[in-house]
């Protein structure tokens, strides 16, 4: 037997093992300090927001009133869907457009490059800022109005859009070379090449990436803050100012009033419980799909 | 009935190494030998099928063509002619250019970022490589079989074999007939016919080529390229894609780009050696294998290098 071998094969020592327990402790004391607080917000949303719940809760819009029935959060869902919906029907397309872009034509080139760079900068603007640059190009300039429901969407969408930019590209890389080098060997013109073959394949993570970055949009407050602003009813008037989930919740919690803040609990424990939805369907997608990266 | 035992066993000993990078022609003549398969005998294989008497396909005729990886010089000035109905192999150690110049044939060569192709490539009397021709309509006329089978996986096996008339935008052709006629073609049919609609990812790797080579049929090209088709397949796939090649000389010119040399002295009317992106040889199959005009063929056919 060689020396390394003996010496290696000799029994693990005390001060090898103590050393070991130290770091799987450390290892999973920094574990725990990082799951409290998760499960500290989840237990306190579902041990406040819970009580709020009710079927008026969902069925009545905000009255307004300080004292008294302050009402449900109807107008904020629907808000929330309303311009979701929107801000994806606007970034969606757009920011697939753009992946389909650098993926199949800018490939490597100086552009595409400066495309990517430009996408990776804005995924790390703070959304306030897009909150503020609708405010400026849209609102004060009162296009169309001020405040109103579609520009909350617009800053929404242009959130979103990095992150679906990236989300697209990832998964449009995945979609082996050889399948489009088959489409077009068959005589097929480059545009069918990309949607008979190169779009199906990638569909699932498509939707998967999209999906996360509606789930982003949907939490946030500070794009809606100045952009749609605050209103008490319903309306499916986009031009129009719009209520939504974050905005509802960032008004109740300052009021002094406990029905209020217990509304802000019960309104962030929906928009948890959507969030939470949406992402569940992602996981359901991608699982389903050949290209999970 | 020994002989032919014997050429049918051969290629079981020397399966298609796709991991290996280099060919090893060492141990397929090595293997080959004791049982009576040196190349030179292997040349004379009994399941070779003339061509047939009156061609049914254009011919090929490559004039002088360089091709360029940026630029790195891949091809120096290659002129080759396919004979029509035939089946011609291209063979050489990896990275002579084999693969690149029949890539070059269907215009597939300048997908590749930075690359481009010059010479004429002459199918009758069409310069295919001129600027101003559609390479969308030399790919109809020149299909594609590639190394790993490549079947669309989002769809059907039916679908897998329309997809060319779809993706090639034929109209008023009986696609279910043709389907049918492909897959037939292609030796799948009686495998697959109970089940066309399931996803054709689902079969073997040896059927999904098959499936590849019905999909390339089905647009009824003139040509049709083989780039390595065997190489990710087991032994037996791959003798049956070889008896499909004979059968599919009838109405196509076959140009196979192969790995393998006792391959291409099986399925090869004639052979084409190439070595550092030049071509050194051209000659009938038997002649490569047997008498080599050229001593550099007849180090790489005998395993010398490679």
């Amino acid at each position: 037997m060689s020396a390394v071998a003996q010496r290696s094969l000799r029994p693990v020592g005390p001060r090898r093992r103590r050393s070991d327990a130290i770091a799987r402790g450390v290892v999973l004391a920094f574990t725990i300090v990082a799951i409290v607080p998760l499960v500290a917000i989840l237990y306190w949303l579902v041990k406040e927001g819970l009580g709020a719940w009710s079927k008026s809760f969902f069925t009545t819009d905000p009255t307004g009133r300080f004292l008294g029935d302050p009402g449900g959060i109807r107008s904020a869902i629907l808000g929330t869907i309303e311009m979701v919906a929107l801000a994806s029907i606007i970034a969606v397309p757009a920011g697939v457009g753009v992946a389909l872009y650098l993926v199949e034509y800018g490939k490597l080139s100086r552009f595409a490059n400066t495309v990517r760079y430009f996408v990776d900068v804005m995924t790390g603007v703070p959304s306030v800022v897009f909150g503020l640059f609708v405010y400026i190009v849209l609102v004060v300039t009162k296009v169309a109005g001020t405040f109103a429901a579609w520009k909350g969407a617009v800053a929404l969408a242009l959130l979103m859009l990095p992150v679906v930019i990236r989300s697209a590209e990832v998964v449009l890389n995945l979609v082996p070379n050889s399948l489009r080098e088959a489409a077009l060997a068959l005589g097929a013109p480059r545009w069918k090449v990309i949607f008979r073959i190169v779009l199906p394949t990638a569909l699932p993570g498509i939707v998967t990436g999209s999906l996360l970055a509606v789930a982003r949009a949907a939490g946030e407050t500070a794009p809606l803050l100045f952009t749609a602003a605050f209103v008490l009813g319903s309306s499916a008037d986009l031009s129009q100012r719009m209520n939504s989930l974050p905005l509802q919740i960032f008004n109740d919690v300052g009021q002094a009033q406990d029905r209020l803040v217990q509304r802000a609990w019960g309104a962030a424990l929906t928009l948890v419980v959507l969030v939470l939805l949406l992402t569940l369907i992602a996981r359901l997608i991608q699982r389903r799909s050949k290209l999970s990266p | 009935m020994m002989p032919d035992e014997d050429a049918r066993t051969t290629p079981l000993d020397a399966p298609p190494d796709t991991t290996t990078e280099m060919p090893q022609p060492d141990e397929g003549a090595a293997e080959a030998t004791p049982k009576g398969g040196s190349p030179r005998e292997l040349a004379a294989s009994p399941d070779r099928k003339p061509p047939p008497a009156e061609a049914t396909a254009p011919g090929i005729s490559l004039r002088d063509i360089n091709a360029y990886y940026g630029d790195n010089h891949a091809i120096k000035g290659v002129s080759l002619e396919y004979a029509p109905n035939q089946v011609t192999a291209m063979i050489g150690p990896s990275g002579c250019g084999k693969s690149t110049l029949v890539r070059c044939i269907n215009r597939m060569h300048e997908e590749i970022p930075g690359a481009h192709a010059e010479g004429s490539i002459m199918l009758d009397d069409l310069d295919i490589n001129a600027k101003d021709v559609d390479v969308v309509a030399v790919r109809r006329a020149i299909g594609m079989v590639f190394q790993k089978p490549n079947p669309f996986p989002t769809m059907s096996i039916f679908d897998n074999v329309a997809a060319g008339l779809k993706l090639a935008g034929m109209r008023g052709v009986d696609v279910r007939e043709r389907v049918e006629r492909s897959l037939i073609g292609a030796g799948l049919w009686e495998e697959v016919k109970d089940r066309l609609s399931e996803p054709g990812v689902g079969l073997s790797g040896g059927q999904q080529q098959r499936l590849c080579i019905a999909r390339t049929i089905a647009v009824e090209p003139d040509v049709i390229l083989m780039d390595e088709p065997c190489s990710a397949l087991d032994p037996i796939a791959t003798l049956r894609i070889e008896d499909l090649i004979q059968d599919l000389k009838e109405r196509y010119t076959i140009v196979i780009v192969t790995h393998n040399m006792q391959q291409a002295a099986r399925v090869a009317d004639t052979t084409a050696f190439m070595l550092l992106g030049e071509l050194v040889e051209h000659a009938p199959t038997e002649k490569i294998f047997s008498n080599p005009g050229d001593t550099r063929t007849e180090e790489y056919v005998t395993g010398k290098f490679g």
